[in-house]
């Protein structure tokens, strides 16, 4: 499969503060939900604005879809990522929803009658069609990253970055973002970046890299990650909660079962239990 | 203050509703010269008619307008009793002291008061039936000969729609702070002037904290999202100069016309 994203050995600090990351290289597959989990300094954020070209790099290279990041390609690059950020306050700049679809899209020049087509779309396929003429005051804060969500849409990137996104909403806005987002990654064959330390999210992923203090420790699918619960509590990362099941079960002595499983199969797994008892 | 914004905006599609905002700002400047020009009773006359028939034509209750005069009535008092008490000339009718009354400062007082009622009809109006991005891009249009002299109107107008947008968050941001301070039992209700004062100073720091965080925050999204300098950037929405502000704007001048020409 083709690498859409390639960190090459960078290297980045902060100014006034130690070495960040040293010969850090991470390729990120097309096609593929790639999750980077790690506790809060260890990074992750840090490495989705140098691969946006938004902090710049010490050393190393990063490719963005066969582009260097440098400063002749800077807007190249960024129009081929959409970023979620993690305050829904934040990232909203338009005066109403439909502004801020259309916020991109001027950046782009983008013309008038196109604009207004492609701001209809991309609102449709967040369900917040209905609220174009809304201020973002009166919007949740699920509702403002669906826009952000939808302003990203409009540029049609190749790859969207989730920094943190769905961390300061409830569990179901949260459900709802993630399940919107892989939607729209299946429709428009996106490759998606969640940076995280919401485990729940990071189990859905395709693949998973943990990230502490700057360095890759561990990556693999969710479930050879979350199949070793222990060595994500030594750095501070919680286990999913299906990994804790099973741990208290084993305890207990009720089984020895300690391979990852997902919600699904983990109600399987348990009626299967009950039935043989 | 949000609702002092934000809620004076009343939606609608009235004829006021669909004028062009840059023209509806022009006309207003417009009919506030033409106003000071207006010196007898005809005059005045013809300008109320005028401006009822643009309030009935935005088709907004007359009881909100009346509304927009009641934070400025104590101003308005103050100007005409000061007007008909100073101003000489004419018979007087009273006097005491240095105040005197006659028939003119009577009139006078009578025609500042007009005054007074006309302006805050007319920008009522512009305020009622138009959104403050509307305004924002108004000005924006107004603005844009400006250009030429390399003077950044597009800047200018991003800044002032970001402003606008942020005010909400900000008041709702002022909220929380000030009930975390009243759970720490801080009192802003009460007291002299100068104890209100030196309540909200502790508020006004982390609000300003705030407002840094949130202008760094936007200045990554913005530019994650493509943004490189505000004059090179096409524009969702458009406002163009339609058949009504033609119509309305002659109707003006023709006013105006007459308003100078009765002049005394």
């Amino acid at each position: 499969m083709k690498d859409i994203v390639q960190v090459d050995k960078i290297s980045y600090n902060y100014p006034d503060q130690p070495l960040l990351f040293d010969q850090l290289s991470l390729d990120v597959h097309e096609g593929e939900w790639l999750a980077i989990i790690g506790q809060n300094g260890s990074g992750k954020s840090t490495l989705a604005r140098l691969i946006d070209g938004l902090i710049v790099l010490n050393e190393g290279h990063i490719t963005v879809d066969g582009l260097q990041v440098n400063d002749q390609n800077i807007y190249n690059v960024r129009s081929k990522i959409g970023i979620v950020f993690q305050n829904p306050e934040d990232q909203f700049v338009g005066a109403t929803v439909e502004d801020d679809v259309a916020f991109g899209l001027e950046n782009q020049l983008f013309d008038r009658s196109k604009m207004h087509d492609i701001v209809e779309e991309s609102l449709k396929s967040v369900g917040m069609w209905d609220f174009r003429e809304r201020i973002p005051a009166n919007l949740s804060g699920g509702q403002k990253q669906r826009v952000a969500i939808a302003g990203i849409i409009a540029l049609s990137p190749k790859i969207i970055i989730l920094d943190e996104a769905t961390s300061m909403l409830d569990p179901r806005g949260r459900k709802e973002i993630l399940e919107l987002v892989q939607r729209l990654k299946n429709e428009n064959h996106l490759t998606v970046i969640s940076i995280t330390h919401d485990i729940d999210e990071a189990a859905g992923a395709d693949r998973v890299v943990i990230l502490n203090h700057g360095e890759i420790i561990d990556e693999n699918t969710p479930r050879g990650i979350f199949s070793h619960p222990d060595k994500l509590r030594q750095i501070g990362l919680d286990a999913p909660y299906t990994s804790k099941l099973l741990a208290a079960l084993s305890k207990r002595g009720v089984s020895d079962e300690k391979s990852y499983m997902n919600d699904e199969e983990l109600i399987a797994w348990i009626q299967q239990l009950v039935s043989t008892k | 203050m949000s609702n002092f914004i934000f809620g004076r905006y009343l939606p609608g599609h009235s004829w006021i509703h669909q004028m062009s905002p840059q023209s509806k700002l022009l006309l207003s400047f417009y009919f506030v010269i033409i106003i000071f020009f207006a010196n007898n009773l005809i005059s005045y006359g013809i300008l109320s008619i005028l401006i009822l028939i643009v309030i009935l034509l935005s088709g907004i209750s007359i009881m909100y307008f009346l509304k927009g005069i009641r934070p400025l009535i104590w101003l308005i008092i103050f100007t005409v009793l000061l007007q008909i008490l100073f101003s000489s000339g004419g018979r007087v009718l009273w006097h005491f002291g240095p105040f005197s009354v006659t028939n003119e400062s009577l009139i006078n007082g009578g025609f500042i008061f007009m005054r007074f009622l006309l302006i805050i009809m007319i920008s009522t109006v512009l305020t009622l039936t138009t959104t403050p991005l509307a305004i924002a891009d108004g000005v924006q249009t107004i603005l844009k000969p400006l250009k030429k002299v390399k003077f950044p109107v597009d800047t200018l107008a991003l800044m002032l729609s970001i402003a606008l947008r942020f005010v909400p968050t900000l008041m709702d941001e002022m909220e929380t702070i000030m009930n975390a301070q009243r759970a720490r039992g801080v009192d802003f209700g009460s007291g002299s002037l100068k104890h209100r004062v030196k309540a909200a100073v502790p508020l006004l720091v982390p609000l300003f904290t705030g407002a840094i965080n949130h202008a760094e925050n936007l200045s990554t999204a913005m530019e994650a999202r493509g943004f490189s300098d505000s004059e090179h950037r096409t524009k969702y929405r458009q406002y163009r100069w339609q058949v009504k502000d033609t119509i309305s704007w002659l109707f003006f001048l023709a006013i105006g016309a007459v308003v100078i020409f009765i002049r005394k």
